[in-house]
């Protein structure tokens, strides 16, 4: 036994461990709490009991919502006698074949009765099911358990995982993604180990997450962000280890002008100078309220020395204490944010960035326009739109502005089957609203030519006929 | 990773300078690529002339314009798995990036994973997968045709993908992977995947893992899927993923002349103030292609619970 536990102990659930709750389709990501209630399917539970067994576990949510392990049980048995009809001919659908009432079910429910025994009640007490064919009885069978059955499964979060999640539970929070674009975006933007990757989301996190999760701790992620700071809660559900967070920065968009000119300037200056500079990086991270509150430190302590007018009421004492040390912390903390800011500046300036993801609510046009700038000669870059108008625009502004080759605009049809013995047909199809992808890969700029004039340096040669094709 | 200062090309890593002996891919022109050894004192012929690689591309940085002898221009690319898939040299049917990326993503590859495929084929998805699961991974590939599967471990080394994989010439239906207990994916595309299903658990680790088969068929699928329930799989579930490419077109669109306007007949100030009628509008749109390259295969996924 005690070996199995070192070459599980990667497997196994732990408290603060970020998992998610499956229950057939349904997804569910939450962290491993003591005590804390999880609502999950209109179903208060605890997920104490999870913590010490393995993931990819099954549970039983027996009365109070806590967990209980579920054996490995082999349910098709139960229907292995089979009687069972040819077709439904006499099949008459009056409402009226089941013999429990809802209250006699709540009345089973609540003696404790377990999930797969309600089902077998129901299918006792059922006048038609003997009737229906084999294939009619698997298909009630599944229905019910999908209905009754109370159990979860607690698995590990993966990028595929949190991408369905997201997809079925939220998709207006990732601008109605697709995991299957994601897949796409992911591969297209050649997303591996050890390189430079931007990203400009607003996802969630889940874009952000996934790009990490493929990048495995090892090179860096900088998340350029609009507004007052980056959005990450998706991240954590990924549950990456600690270190993983040292490969990720981020870096505010209002300032890719400044740093693209030369003029941002994050070196570290002094608090009691003018504050009111815009070239102050670090201070404009600040939220608009907090800024017009604070002067300098030592400004403040200094005016409310002087003001005291030698009365040392003790109070006084303790409320400049208290002044002092939350003047301090914030000190400490707008250093960080300059160091930080800082460490991506550096990161950004070089221009070599070796890919660019782009999946927002903003017009993707400028966006990209603005970040293209980052990158390397010959690295991809993908952007993400719900709407295509908005690609139908990048493409055109890429192939006039030259830089770049492989423009291509694509969607994705992603189509499920449903495989059983004689019973094998598509079941659902998911087209376009999965959303649109650009995608290309940068060239060197030919920065001695003004723009447009693309096509006039073709030798003769080159011109191929261009009828209605666009090149 | 570890502080190296010179950057040399692989499928799985980025360089900025061209070198002798990389494998750089050229772009023609829309739709038009290809990949190039790069040798000192070699040279390329293509339509726009001859490049040599001493002087156009030894030392040039990768997206350079490198121009031809008979004077035209070409790009210069770094390799990519997604390149290599639209230029490599086909042997076999391939998978394309569409399906690649799709299986990538449910196979929940990542750096370090430990991954099983078969057959290796022209090798289109494994580079793919090493890219993905470098620099910790490792990729167990096995190929029944000796000359596939010689040819393709030429390339993984000319690739300096070499130490994250393993050609086996074997037939995987016999005689399974090489290896069990170890992966964290398996990878099939065969003729008779149901018969490799239990060599595919074999090689999976016995926490668990994700497989996939790949099946033109749905006859094929249906006895891959009866197999994997046999053997215990959960969450079997099979898709197909279709692609679409939006050709983005100014079109132009005539108007209607409906006449003068009956205003400016009655009116003759209004008719001079009205700018001419225009004969017709540009318009930027996306047209489909007449026949969109549907079907490649069916998509089988599953999960291995702890064994």
């Amino acid at each position: 036994m005690a070996d199995n536990v070192d070459g599980d102990s990667l497997y196994r659930i732990k408290e603060g461990d970020y998992v998610v709750l499956k229950r057939g389709d349904i997804f569910k990501a939450v962290q491993i709490q003591p005590k804390k209630k999880v609502i999950f399917e209109k179903q208060w539970l605890f997920l104490d009991k999870a913590v010490g067994q393995l993931y990819s576990s099954t549970f039983e949510i027996v009365s109070g919502g806590i967990l209980q392990p579920l054996k490995p049980k082999h349910t098709e048995s139960s229907s292995d006698a089979k009687e069972a009809g040819t077709d439904n001919r006499n099949i008459v659908d009056d409402g009226k074949s089941q013999k429990l009432t809802r209250d006699d079910i709540e009345t089973l429910k609540e003696k404790g009765m377990k999930g797969q025994e309600i089902i077998q009640q129901l299918i006792e007490n059922s006048s038609t099911f003997k009737d229906k064919t084999e294939y009619a009885q698997d298909k009630y069978i599944k229905k019910k358990k999908k209905k009754y059955e109370n159990t979860v499964t607690i698995l590990k979060p993966s990028c595929r995982i949190l991408a369905m999640m997201y997809h079925g539970r939220e998709p207006g929070k990732i601008c109605h993604l697709q995991y299957d674009t994601l897949a796409q975006m992911l591969t297209l933007a050649n997303i591996h180990a050890g390189s430079k990757v931007l990203v400009f989301e607003t996802c969630a996190g889940l874009v952000l997450g996934s790009v990490m999760e493929r990048m495995g701790g090892y090179g860096s992620v900088i998340q350029m962000y609009p507004g007052g700071g980056p959005v990450r809660a998706g991240v954590e559900s990924f549950g990456f280890p600690e270190h993983f967070h040292d490969m990720l920065h981020e870096f505010p968009i209002c300032h890719v002008n400044a740093l693209l000119a030369g003029t941002l300037d994050t070196t570290a200056k002094d608090p009691s100078a003018d504050s009111k500079k815009s070239d102050m990086a670090a201070e404009e991270e600040q939220n608009q309220p907090e800024a017009e509150r604070r002067g300098s430190p030592e400004e403040q302590s200094m005016e409310t020395n002087s003001g005291a007018d030698g009365s040392h009421d003790h109070e006084k004492d303790e409320q400049e204490k208290l002044k002092e040390a939350r003047a301090q912390r914030k000190k400490v903390k707008q250093e960080e944010k300059r160091k930080k800011l800082a460490a991506a500046a550096a990161l950004l300036e070089g221009r070599n960035a070796d890919g660019l993801v782009i999946a927002s609510r903003f017009h993707p046009c400028p966006v990209l326009m603005g970040l293209l700038k980052f990158l390397s000669p010959s690295r991809p870059f993908v952007v993400y739109s719900q709407y295509k108008e908005a690609l139908i625009e990048c493409y055109t502004k890429l192939k006039e502005q030259g830089g770049t080759v492989n423009l291509r605009l694509t969607d994705t049809w992603l189509r499920h089957y449903q495989v059983l013995p004689n019973r094998t047909h598509p079941v659902l199809l998911m087209s376009g609203g999965g959303g649109y992808l650009l995608s290309g890969t940068t060239v060197a700029a030919d920065r001695s030519k003004p723009a447009g004039s693309q096509r006039a340096e073709e030798p003769a040669a080159k011109r191929l006929k261009l009828t209605d094709t666009e090149r | 990773m570890n502080g190296v200062t010179v950057l040399t090309m692989s499928f799985v890593e980025y360089s900025d300078f061209i070198q002798d002996g990389d494998v750089a891919v050229v772009y023609l022109g829309h739709e038009s690529m290809m990949p190039v050894k790069v040798q000192q004192g070699a040279q390329t012929q293509t339509r726009y002339g001859a490049i040599r690689h001493s002087t156009d591309l030894i030392g040039q940085r990768y997206g350079s314009k490198v121009t031809c002898s008979k004077g035209g221009w070409v790009y210069v690319l770094h390799p990519t798995p997604e390149l290599w898939t639209v230029t490599l040299p086909h042997r076999t049917q391939i998978l394309y990036t569409t399906d690649i990326a799709t299986i990538t993503m449910m196979l929940e590859l990542k750096p370090g994973s430990v991954v099983c495929e078969s057959g290796t084929g022209s090798g289109s998805l494994s580079h793919a997968i090493l890219r993905t699961i470098a620099p910790t991974g490792h990729l167990h590939t096995v190929e029944f045709h000796q000359q596939r599967a010689e040819k393709v471990a030429e390339e993984f080394k000319e690739h300096r993908v070499d130490h994250l994989v393993t050609v086996r010439n074997q037939d995987v239906c016999k005689d399974g992977f090489g290896v069990t207990g170890v992966a964290d994916a398996v990878f099939l595309d065969i003729p008779s995947p149901w018969e490799a299903v239990r060599h595919a658990k074999a090689a999976m680790k016995k926490q668990g893992g994700r497989v996939c088969s790949f099946s033109p068929c749905i006859e094929q699928v249906q006895r891959t899927c009866e197999a994997l329930v046999d053997q215990g799989f959960e969450e079997i579930s099979t898709v197909e993923i279709l692609l679409r490419i939006h050709d983005v077109r100014t079109v132009s669109l005539p108007l209607p002349d409906f006449g003068p306007d009956s205003l400016a007949q009655t009116q003759p100030d209004i008719a001079e103030k009205t700018p001419p009628i225009q004969a017709s509008v540009a318009m930027k749109t996306t047209i489909l292609p007449r026949e969109m390259p549907g079907h490649t295969g069916y998509l089988t996924f599953a999960t291995k619970p702890r064994t």
